[in-house]
């Protein structure tokens, strides 16, 4: 591809040499790990001149030579992470510090019985089944550089297993911290998980950086939805002004299953997130929603694909951002109805809010449409705060600065009401609130 | 007294729509002012709420001793100025008891008062709702959305029961109600009547009149308030229609 930016290449071999020659990795791993740092090297980096990453220049994370993050102390962990926003959630949690597993900080009181929450490098070390299956299937690294690295330099994440005919009773959340080290340091959290048939459960994923330090954080997510079950998934992605984080999350949906995402974005310098589910059984439901509240200099960019495979399943997206400063806002939705997803119901909505007039979005709905009797509708809109609703608060009182807050979270409440479990809508709610409270 | 208007002009872009106001309100006093369509009647409703689409050109207005004009609409608001919307506004995602909330703590702290939490307000409120028959649902509804004309102007005469204000300007508060819905407008209206509270009743229509009766009744056209006086005026007018002043006008204007 004569697009790619191909510098530095030879660093990522020269490391995955040396990671292979360290590793412990069974035989299958191995050989998947081979073929992404092969499909890594082909592809290279993409540029702008790629329509996928048109708005995206990821030339900065190309050119900085990232080191693996360091290993830090289970003490220097906790005394960041427990200030942290969402620690306070009391759910069963498993919690990675620089992209290793942070035990002392992790807790699955009140998991029930038989559901796996664990270290993903620990499940394959287990030779747990199911892993080998499922692992790398779901999101494909043989077209998309970032996933490619990742498989590559796979190490560890969560493995979570839900068991079928089970309903749990309280979310589990994964949450990746990077603290910094003295250089620009990367991480490459992978997760897989599992939720069998009939079963329903809520998985939150977290993303926190401290203080301004650059790193990439490079993660994939891969779900697969067996049949009749349903996941709320939440993601928040709220990582230090100076880093770059890059995600994949892929959501494998089988008959009658039903899975409602909604990723929150406020951090990150320049963040690429994506999010895609394949509706490949008959009766299935899928939810993309997604709140960004940028400023600064901030740029972040969500792609979604809702992939209908199979006929009579519905999809709902709703997409708001909130942009302040000279940040830069990108929404690229597809949807994909195949020949076979006749009766389909799909309907997607992109809503920007622009708060400054140096900030930016570029808005695309991108249609595939291959059958016949379908219905699909599309919408973006891009607006300032409403004059008149402005003035009406104010002539009740409520001072300007004020009025502006109380409008703008409306807005994104629109989102994040949405959210079915009311613990971490209301924390979600809160950090917003302080976001744009924060903001110049 | 409360309010005084001098010679006010305003315009919307480059065009004129109050050409020379002059109008005196009492401490108490309930002044209905009536024209036709487009003589600048709402215009004056929200000139002197605050709105900046309309540009002052000339004259002042003194409220309470305080130059109202150099105020922002919200100091307006907490110096006891309420407006209540022609056309109030939707605004999604913020419940109206929020909403009222914290625009009565914002009054409040600026009298220095202390503010109130959710419970006190909600026993406050409660009162006000049966005076107006407010739904309990309206409550916790986003302001205005999904609700009925009625039920909008209705909430109006609500907030401004909540705010307690000491200059009510109610701006077209009939149009568009049904005549159970205006009873009910009217006794809400009628209900903070006070000799420490004034207000502007600013109708296109007679038949409000019969409900709140005014001190003094004023007729605008074309920009300047061109009659003025007792509530009969508003029955005499009723008879002879707007063309009757509009005659009047032109008859003084000509030599």
């Amino acid at each position: 591809m004569t697009t790619a930016i191909k510098e530095n290449l030879d660093v990522y071999l020269q490391s995955f040499r040396e990671l292979e020659r360290r590793g412990k990795a069974p035989e299958w791993l191995a050989r998947i790990r081979t073929e992404a740092i092969e499909s890594f090297l082909d592809l290279g980096f993409p540029t702008p001149r790629d329509e996928e990453w048109k708005y995206t220049n990821v030339a900065s994370i190309a050119r900085t030579l990232f080191e693996p993050a360091p290993a830090v102390t289970a003490e220097r962990a906790a005394e960041r992470v427990a200030t942290q926003a969402l620690a306070e959630l009391e759910c069963p949690r498993l919690v990675f510090v620089n992209g290793r597993p942070a035990p002392e900080l992790s807790s699955l009181e009140g998991l029930e019985a038989g559901i796996k929450v664990m270290s993903l490098e620990k499940a394959v070390a287990g030779g747990t089944e199911p892993v080998e299956r499922y692992l790398a299937r779901t999101a494909g690294h043989a077209t998309h550089p970032f996933v490619a690295l990742n498989t590559a330099f796979l190490q560890d994440g969560a493995w979570v297993e839900i068991t079928k005919r089970t309903a749990l009773s309280k979310p589990i959340y994964l949450l990746y911290v990077t603290l910094p080290g003295s250089k620009p340091t990367v991480t490459y959290p992978r997760n897989l998980v599992l939720i069998g048939r009939e079963s329903q459960a809520t998985l939150i994923e977290g993303y926190l950086g401290p203080g301004d330090s650059a790193y990439l954080t490079n993660a994939v997510t891969e779900i697969v939805v067996e049949e009749n079950s349903v996941l709320e998934y939440v993601k928040l992605q709220n990582e230090s002004p100076a880093a770059f984080h890059v995600a994949t999350v892929k959501m494998q949906q089988t008959r009658n299953a039903s899975a409602h995402a909604t990723t929150v974005t406020l951090g990150a310098r320049l963040a690429r997130e994506e999010t895609a589910s394949v509706l490949d059984g008959e009766g299935g439901e899928a939810t993309l929603n997604g709140l960004y509240v940028l400023t600064g200099e901030q740029h972040v960019d969500h792609h979604t694909t809702l992939d209908h495979a199979k006929a009579h399943c519905s999809s709902r997206e709703l997409y708001k951002g909130i942009l302040e400063g000279r940040s830069t806002g990108v929404f690229n939705g597809k949807i994909i109805v195949r020949p076979d997803a006749q009766k389909t119901d799909s309907k997607q909505s992109n809503k920007n809010l622009l708060l400054s007039e140096d900030a930016t979005i570029n808005t695309k709905p991108q249609l595939e449409i291959y059958a016949d009797d379908v219905k699909c509708t599309h919408g973006a809109t891009v607006g300032q705060i409403d004059a008149e609703a402005l003035f009406y608060l104010r002539s009740r009182g409520i001072s300007q600065r004020e009025a502006r807050n109380l409008l703008t979270v409306a807005f994104a409440n629109d989102v994040l009401d949405k959210i079915k479990y009311a613990r971490l809508r209301e924390r979600l709610k809160a950090s917003v609130l302080e976001r744009l409270a924060t903001q110049p | 007294m409360l309010l005084e208007i001098k010679n006010l002009h305003a315009k919307v872009g480059a065009n004129e729509i109050l050409k020379g106001i002059d109008l005196k309100v009492g401490l108490g006093e309930v002044h209905a002012i009536m024209g036709p369509n487009g003589s600048g009647k709402s215009t004056l409703a929200q000139v002197l709420a605050g709105r900046d689409v309309y540009t002052v050109t000339e004259g002042e207005v003194i409220y309470d001793g305080k130059n109202l004009l150099e105020m922002a609409p919200e100091d307006r608001a907490r110096e006891g100025v309420f407006m209540a919307f022609q056309y109030p506004v939707e605004i999604p995602g913020v419940s109206n008891t929020y909403f009222l909330r914290a625009a009565r703590n914002a009054i409040r702290k600026h009298h220095g008062q202390e503010e109130m939490d959710a419970m006190d307000f909600l026993t406050f409120i409660r009162e006000k709702m049966k005076l107006l028959e407010m739904d309990e649902s309206l409550m916790t509804r986003p302001v205005n959305e999904g609700f009925s004309g009625g039920e909008k102007k209705r909430n109006e005469i609500f907030q401004m029961a909540v705010l307690e204000p000491k200059l009510a300007i109610l701006d077209e508060t009939d149009s568009g109600l049904d005549i159970d819905a205006l009873k009910i407008v009217a006794r809400g209206v009628n209900a903070m009547r006070s000799k420490d509270r004034s207000m502007i009743v600013v109708t296109h229509y007679q038949r409000l009149l019969n409900y709140i009766v005014p001190d003094f009744v004023h007729v605008l056209s074309d920009g300047r308030i061109v009659k003025s006086g007792r509530k009969e005026l508003a029955l005499e007018l009723e008879q002879k229609g707007y063309g009757w002043l509009e005659g009047a006008v032109n008859a003084t204007a000509s030599p």
